[in-house]
């Protein structure tokens, strides 16, 4: 039996009609049409399908849609702002955080949380804070890079040198 | 992959939750933070036909110790575990396992409640719960039952749960003056299940005579095992490097794993050894 259910997603108030067995990450991409949000794996395991659930990072694969019922969500479509990117996404622009793109939105996602709960995080937390986050193509260096960047910026600090290096 | 068809509840009572159980029998499970059972639904190897989700029942998340208890509400998250002060400072074992329990966002949904109430050897938290000599509260529509630990775990995925009753809380005994804990496994990357893991509390006096000796086995059984002749090699002696080899070779040779894609049954009988003696050194090292 279908209920109707009310998210928030990105500041905007969603009601929909959902089967209680409806994945979020389906609501999100099939239902809603917003598809920055990426199902990699399907099984709890890649990150890809990772947005905010009341400031949490959680994978979206593995929360049924009736369970977002009057949550506020954060999807990649909702980091940035008129004002420009986040900080997060400028980071991984300027330190060729990504390649193709694909763990891009997830990690991004992730970062927020890792970011607010440790505004300034040393490289090993970093690396233990997108564990849970594959990325096929970068090997993960310039995915550090650019959340220390965007640590740097959110703090006001100056801003880590993007020249890439060659190891 | 999507789950099969069933009804959901989101109780705001736990009275309210358990009448929805007595309704529904076995028919119905408890939805908790969901990160064995939703992946377990979506590859049907769980069908239920109604879920209770008690993630809307306030005040099944604490942690606070009370009448010589460490006490745990069951929806506690491992993310809450592993950021809390009272943990941080005297139980390092839970940070240890929390640490090495899935991933971050895996962490922000699974409950300590239900990484014990699932019943699998291969969850981390039962074995802690073993070494710790820990309790457990159920919860039915007669009132609470307490539950201890070596009386929780039938088999495969069984537990002394009934069917109509909810794990409240977990209780563990306030560790006194001169005890230690520490938790490890060996995985092969991060997220995936142990090939083995071993939790260790010890407790010596002020001769260094052991009073108090917890060891428990992660996934080297059908169920999660007590390593119950090496804590009596430890209990009443002191601790040397002879009682700590005793001690781990019994872990070694009373375990039963099976070879699978992790390991072979003999490097896996091993690496209990080296864990075993690695834990009660690392506990030891924490008084
Ligand atoms: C990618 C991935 C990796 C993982 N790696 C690990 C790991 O390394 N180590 C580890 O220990 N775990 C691991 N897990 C499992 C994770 O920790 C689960 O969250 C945990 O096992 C179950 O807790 P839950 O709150 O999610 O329970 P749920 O999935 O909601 O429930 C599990 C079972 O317990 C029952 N249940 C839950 N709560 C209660 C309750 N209060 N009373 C009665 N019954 C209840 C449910 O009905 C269900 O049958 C992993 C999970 C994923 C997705
Ligand atoms: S698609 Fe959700 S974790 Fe991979
Ligand atoms: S950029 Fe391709 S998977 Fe990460």
């Amino acid at each position: 039996m279908k209920k109707e259910i009310t998210v928030t997603i990105n500041g905007e108030a969603h009601t929909v009609e959902v089967e209680p067995r409806l994945l979020l990450v389906h609501l999100i991409r099939e239902q809603l049409s917003m598809t920055g949000t990426h199902i990699g794996c399907d099984t709890s395991s890649c990150g890809a399908c990772t947005i905010l659930v009341d400031g949490k990072s959680i994978k979206s694969c593995t929360m049924l849609a009736i369970q977002a019922d009057g949550k506020s969500i954060i999807t990649v479509e909702g980091l940035a702002t008129v004002e420009g990117l986040h900080p997060l996404q400028e980071g991984f622009k300027e330190n060729h955080g990504l390649h193709c793109g694909f763990c891009t939105p997830g990690m991004m996602l992730r970062a927020v949380e890792l970011l607010e709960k440790n505004p300034n995080p040393t490289e090993e937390e970093i690396r233990w804070g997108i564990s849970g986050n594959l990325c096929r193509c970068t090997g993960y260096n310039n995915i550090v890079k650019a959340i220390q960047y965007a640590g740097a910026k959110i703090r006001g600090e100056e801003l880590p040198s993007t020249e890439p290096e060659f190891v | 992959m999507i789950p099969a068809p069933f009804e959901y509840d989101a109780p705001a009572t736990l009275d309210e939750a358990i009448a929805l159980l007595e309704k529904h029998g076995d028919e119905a499970k408890i939805l908790a933070g969901g990160h064995s059972l939703i992946p377990m639904m979506k590859l049907r190897f769980a069908s239920p036909e109604h879920l209770i989700d008690i993630n809307n029942i306030p005040g099944l998340s604490y942690i606070k110790e009370e009448d010589g208890y460490l006490k745990i509400g069951a929806m506690t998250r491992e993310s809450e575990l592993e950021e809390s002060e009272i943990i941080r400072s005297k139980y390092p074992i839970f940070t240890d396992a929390s640490k090495l329990i899935a991933d971050p966002q895996v962490r922000n949904m699974g409950t300590i409640g239900g990484n014990i109430a699932h019943g699998d050897a291969a969850n981390d938290h039962p074995a802690v719960m073993l070494a710790l000599k820990a309790e457990v509260v159920a919860t039915g529509p007669g009132g609470q039952r307490v539950i201890p630990i070596d009386e929780f775990f039938y088999g495969f995925y069984m537990t002394a749960l009934q069917p109509n009753e909810i794990l409240t809380e977990i209780r563990i005994p306030s560790v006194g003056a001169g005890t230690g804990n520490a938790y490890h496994k060996l995985e092969r990357k991060v997220g995936d299940y142990a090939t083995a893991g071993v939790a260790a509390q010890i407790a010596v006096d002020a001769d260094g005579i052991c009073t108090y000796a917890g060891i428990g086995l992660t996934n080297v059984n059908a169920t999660p095992l007590r390593a119950a002749r090496s804590e009596e090699a430890l209990v009443g002696k002191k601790l040397t490097e002879e009682t700590i080899a005793a001690a781990a070779q019994a872990a070694s040779e009373d375990c039963n794993p099976s070879t699978d894609l992790r390991g072979s049954e003999e490097y896996k009988r091993s690496m209990v050894r080296v864990l075993v003696k690695r834990m009660i050194n690392k506990a030891t090292d924490r008084i």
